[in-house]
């Protein structure tokens, strides 16, 4: 398990605490460096607040965008934007991958059209993302769904593709007869390393249509959009922060994702490190 | 009953570029209740794929398999198989191992895990009910594969060389193991091996097979008595037999 250990008060926690930064020394120390370089090199040398805003006015910025509330609310969006897509991709694709993966008419009559689609870049959809749901969230939401289903898809029928064949045939042996029971308790659970991994892709690629789809103005508000609307007003300590919310958060949705998948769902999986 | 009868199996597998294998010829036999029969030949000779059709996962392409006067074509728990690879789902317990196949027979939760139990215990494994196979020595996989196929209570239990992966020491406690679950199951089992000692220690009836095509050379009733002693001078007189029998077969 990651992270510290809190249980203990006062002393004891002073003791964990001392601990924490002898085992992680030297991340501490690396990132104390960078921010430390970074503040005096915004404040002696470029001295420019639109080229370099320093780290602490990125840091008022950030309490700013806390105190008047914007942060929750453009959060609150993003996350709405990011979930209606990541939800609709998993839904939509891991359906097509189990048909495609497991039925060989099924891939053969689909695989070309998705290798036609699949190389459009999710933005060259926002046009038509607008016209079909208007500046909706379920348009922004098209967008990362269109990042997203794909790598689900592929890594779907590339799981059902591998799966042992001799699963299948002890499954057979024992009962298991029909399609629809072989892929259930078989196929699924067997692909399942896969499909996460899927997932994961997916969860990236999403996240970076979330940020463009909300600057090219699906939306008029979120995290993406805050970027765009700051920039216009030539306040780049704002845009700072919220590059780096949405690195962070993008690093904080994949660790919560790794931790359910690993530690509660693939705990079968030999010699994985939670 | 549970009379189970080949008759003229034979089998061919195309291979891409006009080549055939010719897997099985016209292969018969009659295998009784409660019968433990032993297969044993180079390897290549069509063990696999005879089990495999038996099973009901490969269809012959001339012949007949009947069970009680049943004819074989699609599997079915009452033939059950233990593979020669590791089969176990690792994905599932080893007591939801076991009780795959009842679930599969819509059988209730509570019924399940109480026959689950008793099979855990037939081979010795109930303190590892809940560990996943990976935590799992070999042996230990391929006794919850066992108990995993008996679970379902079929009449006939096929076995692709079961031990084949294990040490020596592991394999002769496995085939001791085997026997007295055989005896006190009375269930009919047909085992692939490539160890003489093996088929020695285990048939009532050893099937000697030829490759290229597979074919039956020679089939050997074992009268000797359980448990066998494995250096007595008969079981080494037909160690030493069935060997030669296997040069032959593999020089032809
Ligand atoms: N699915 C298959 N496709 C093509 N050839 C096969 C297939 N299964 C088995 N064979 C061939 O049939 C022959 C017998 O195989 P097998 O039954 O596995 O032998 P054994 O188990 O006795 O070693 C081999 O020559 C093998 O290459
Ligand atoms: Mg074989």
């Amino acid at each position: 398990m990651e992270g510290l250990p809190l249980h203990g008060i006062g002393g004891n926690m002073n003791i964990n605490l001392v601990e924490a930064i002898r085992k992680n020394g030297l991340e501490i120390l690396s990132i104390s460096a960078v921010i430390v370089i970074w503040q005096l090199f915004a404040d002696l040398v470029v001295n420019n607040k639109l080229l370099l805003p320093s780290f602490t006015d990125v840091l008022f910025s950030f309490f700013k965008i806390i105190q008047n509330g914007t942060l929750f609310t453009d959060l609150s969006i993003s996350l709405l934007h990011f979930g209606l897509g990541i939800l609709s991709a998993v839904f939509i694709g891991i359906p097509i991958g189990v048909a495609m993966g497991w039925f060989k008419s099924v891939n053969r009559a689909t695989d070309p059209l998705i290798e036609i689609v699949r190389p459009i870049p999710p933005l060259a959809w926002i046009p038509f993302a607008i016209v079909w749901f208007g500046l909706t969230h379920v348009s922004a939401g098209f967008v990362i769904f269109i990042g997203a289903v794909f790598p689900i898809i592929i890594n779907t029928v590339e799981g059902f593709k591998s799966v042992p064949r001799v699963y299948v045939e002890a499954a057979k042996v024992l009962g298991c007869m029909k399609d629809r029971e072989l892929i259930r308790y078989v196929a699924l659970p067997s692909s399942l390393p896969s499909i996460a991994a899927g997932i994961r892709i997916a969860m990236g690629v999403g996240w970076m249509c979330l940020v463009a789809a909300e600057m090219f103005g699906v939306s008029t508000n979120g995290l993406g959009y805050k970027i765009w609307w700051h920039y216009y007003l030539h306040q780049m300590d704002f845009v700072l922060v919220y590059m780096l919310i949405l690195g962070f958060l993008g690093l904080l949705i994949d660790k919560i994702f790794r931790w359910y998948v690993d530690g509660k769902l693939l705990k079968w999986r030999e010699g994985v490190v939670v | 009953m549970s009379r189970l009868l080949l008759e003229g199996i034979s089998r061919v597998f195309e291979k891409e570029g006009g080549q055939s294998t010719q897997a099985l010829d016209n292969v018969s036999l009659d295998i009784k209740a409660k019968e433990f029969v032993c297969f044993i030949g180079p390897s290549g000779c069509g063990k696999t794929t005879l089990l495999r059709a038996i099973a009901g996962l490969d269809t012959p392409d001339s012949g007949k398999i009947t069970l009680d006067n049943e004819h074989i074509t699609v599997p079915d728990p009452r033939r059950g198989m233990v593979f020669q690879e590791y089969s176990l789902f690792p994905w599932r317990t080893v007591m939801h191992n076991i009780t795959f196949g009842l679930e599969m027979q819509g059988m209730g939760k509570k019924e399940v895990i109480e026959i689950a139990d008793k099979y855990l215990k037939l081979v010795g494994l109930e303190q590892f009910k809940n560990s996943y196979p990976y935590e799992l020595s070999g042996g230990m996989r391929q006794r919850v594969a066992i108990a995993r196929a008996l679970a379902n209570e079929p009449k006939v239990l096929l076995m692709d060389e079961p031990f084949g992966a294990l040490d020596a020491q592991t394999r002769n406690i496995l085939q001791q193991e085997l026997l007295q679950i055989w005896e006190k199951k009375g269930v009919t089992i047909l085992f692939v091996t490539h160890s003489v000692d093996e088929a020695v220690y285990l048939a009532d009836r050893i099937v000697v097979m030829s490759a290229r095509p597979g074919k039956i050379k020679e089939v050997i009733n074992v009268d000797l008595l359980r448990p066998r002693d494995r250096t007595s001078h008969e079981v080494n007189t037909l160690r030493e037999r069935l060997l030669n029998m296997l040069a032959e077969a593999r020089d032809q």
